[in-house]
């Protein structure tokens, strides 16, 4: 019993969490207080899943990708893109209000998302491209796009129902969390429910035994791409209606790094063959817990790539079966001081 | 047959940079001159020499993300010790490039010894040398030592009204020492082995683990000594120095032919690499009109053209092996 839990996949994410949570919860008392105002609720949990929510989509786009044995560079140049397009269209509608204008933008932007995943998961199957470089392209020559759409500038956008994607609340909880739920359930229904969830496990650990075995390998590689795409292209919407503008410079930057970040701390190796979305989900929100952590402490902000490095690290020391094997031994030999004498004697 | 294959995707480089640079001068008047070709080897050579130690990362099979924050640290660091602590530049040049190497060395060891993706170890050595330029500090240090300014304003003069700076010749060197090196010795040919099958090498009985490590603490060295370069272009360390610029270097590696699975590529082919940047980048400031991103756009699509290239021509030769 006490061995399942340990080999649990959630076991070591879940625990870095608690462990996060509950020095913030020694640090400051009321860090896991949540109150009720104007029908609002407020909290530094609440925050935390606000604005991790951005990352938490293009992480669970970014861990079907790595299910694959794929990964996605260009996530964060989409992220750039869509919000970038979105602005754009609404700043030059005459009522930036309008329902109708809002739902074009942002059926737009997410079909040009789609369009990109969809040219990356081309060049992947069809060009027969290693994912790293295949999607290389598309993130240097995406920001240069997304600076293209937004003129090298900042766009800002006054529009009331735009800004309810990413800043307004439903149910007294932001409206943010309610999207990354949807597309987490739809996610996890479409894995787990259906054989699509397989077909991805057994593309990612050998394509060419499952396309023999009857597994369209190039359509499911397609699909998640696509679906990936698709998820940065919201995280964009968040992101932009979040802050009522695009920034075709700086928006989504880096955001690749912290969704692989995500995926593999959540468990998901990048060998492929196996993934878990809700490990993902708790790996984004260590990230975020971990930055407002920072902030909260008062380290200057610019330490956290500091951290951020050494947790990567750790994260994936304890991965690597060539490290815990070496610990072992050496562990092993402490408790057996004789160990050289006799290993002499034998040979 | 006249010409090996294996050249061609570095004659493309070559002939595409030729092209350019004719259609440049074509196009604007004043682009054809001796300086503003010696001036694509001034503004880049700090990406030439990073280019070169991406180069034997990627011919051995991996890839190092950590270019970029190794030189802002190197910058910083730099900055910090001569301007701050007066220390004099005789000891802190040698100092940051073993500091450079030093790092390159650790991910490597990790990388080898622990068996984790080159992709994630290099992440985070980005984050932390990053991270450590701002524990540095996190405003601009300018440099006004003697030493530093000296350098940075020495021009060489060549024929022709032309000139070139210290850094260039540094560069120089550089790219010639790792023609030699990838070529003429034992270490450059296990680099190409090990991008070619590492478990073939192994049973070779080549020196993998010690490759392996070399390739990035080779590539360390010449981050921290781009990093040097671009202190003495920048005359001042600052944690957001060279942002973005491992994806620059990639990009130049791969526009010159080398195939980013590993063991097939030329130094030659990055030097022209990162001059195609530099005359993309020229073009467009002549033009005037353009906007600083078509760069990005552009070199989107030439590493998109090259890829397929190298797609096209491997994929020629898989069939005519079965054949």
């Amino acid at each position: 019993m006490k061995n399942q839990l340990f080999k649990h996949h959630l076991f070591w994410p879940v625990t870095m969490l608690a462990a996060l949570l509950l020095f913030n919860l020694i640090y400051s008392p009321d860090f896991f207080k949540i109150v009720l105002r104007e029908g609002h609720l407020y909290g530094s949990l609440i925050d935390i899943l606000n604005f991790g929510a951005p990352l938490i989509l293009v992480a669970i786009g970014m861990t079907l990708v790595i299910a694959t044995k794929g990964i996605d560079l260009s996530v964060g140049s989409i992220v750039a893109i869509s919000g970038a397009v979105a602005c754009m269209m609404i700043s030059k509608g005459a009522d930036q209000s309008s329902l109708s204008l809002v739902l074009t933008a942002i059926a737009a932007a997410l079909g040009l998302s789609l369009v990109l995943g969809l040219w990356n998961g081309f060049l992947v199957t069809g060009a027969g491209i290693q994912p790293i470089i295949a999607t290389l392209i598309l993130m240097v020559a995406g920001r240069g796009i997304a600076q293209l759409v937004t003129s090298g500038q900042i766009i800002t956008v006054s529009s009331d129902t735009y800004e309810y994607i990413g800043t307004g609340s439903l149910a007294t909880l932001p409206f943010s969390i309610f999207v990354v739920a949807f597309m987490l359930i739809i996610a996890s229904l479409l894995t787990r429910r259906t054989a699509l969830g397989l077909f991805i496990e057994s593309v990612g650990s050998n394509p060419k035994a499952s396309l023999l075995s009857g597994v369209r390998s190039s359509v499911v590689i397609l699909a998640v791409y696509i679906f990936c795409g698709l998820c940065a292209g919201i995280a964009g919407l968040l992101l932009s209606s979040n802050v009522s503008s695009a920034d075709g410079n700086n928006a989504g930057l880096w955001y690749e790094l912290d969704a692989i970040l995500a995926v593999v701390i959540g468990g998901t190796s990048l060998n492929g063959g196996r993934f878990y979305l809700m490990g993902t989900v708790i790996g984004a929100l260590i990230i975020q817990t971990l930055t407002t952590t920072i902030y909260m402490i008062g380290v200057p902000p610019e330490i956290t790539l500091v951290v951020k490095a050494f947790v990567v690290l750790a994260v994936c020391l304890v991965q690597s079966e060539a490290f815990r094997q070496s610990l072992v031994r050496r562990w092993k030999t402490r408790h057996y001081p004789g160990e050289k004498e006799v290993v002499r004697r034998a040979s | 047959m006249l010409l090996n294959r294996k050249y061609v995707p570095v004659l493309v480089t070559f002939a595409l940079f030729a092209l350019m640079f004719i259609a440049g001068s074509f196009r604007y008047t004043g682009f054809f001159s001796l300086q503003v070709l010696m001036n694509l080897l001034v503004d880049n050579s700090f990406l030439i020499i990073t280019a070169v130690g991406m180069t034997f990362v990627i011919l051995s099979g991996g890839i190092d993300l950590s270019v970029g924050s190794v030189i802002a640290l190197t910058t910083m660091v730099s900055a910090s010790l001569v301007q701050n602590l007066g220390w004099p530049p005789v000891v802190v040049i040698p100092l940051v490039l073993v500091m450079g190497s030093v790092f390159g060395y650790i991910m490597g060891a990790i990388i080898h010894y622990f068996k984790i993706q080159p992709f994630i170890v290099t992440l985070a050595g980005m984050f932390l040398a990053r991270g450590l330029c701002y524990v540095i500090s996190i405003n601009t240090i300018t440099i006004d030592n003697a030493f530093y300014t000296k350098v940075a304003q020495t021009k060489i003069p060549l024929p022709g009204n032309s000139f070139i700076s210290i850094s260039v010749l540094i560069a120089l060197i550089v790219v010639a020492a790792a023609i030699y090196i990838a070529h003429y010795t034992r270490f450059g040919r296990t680099v190409y082995a090990l991008g070619g099958s590492e478990q073939s090498a192994l049973l070779m009985g080549l020196p993998v683990a010690q490759t392996k490590i070399m390739v990035y603490t080779l590539s360390g060295f010449c981050s921290a000594l781009a990093g040097v370069v671009f202190t003495f272009y920048m005359l001042s360390g600052y944690g957001l120095h060279a942002v973005g610029l491992e994806l620059d270097t990639i990009a130049a590696v791969v526009i010159g032919g080398t195939l980013l699975t590993g063991g097939v590529g030329f130094i030659a082919g990055t030097f022209f690499g990162v001059l195609i940047q530099g005359v993309i980048q020229t073009i467009i400031s002549f033009e005037g009109t353009l906007s600083s991103w078509w760069t990005k756009i552009v070199i989107g699509l030439l590493l998109f053209v090259f890829i397929l290239l190298q797609r096209v021509l491997s994929a020629r030769k898989a069939t005519t092996i079965k054949a």
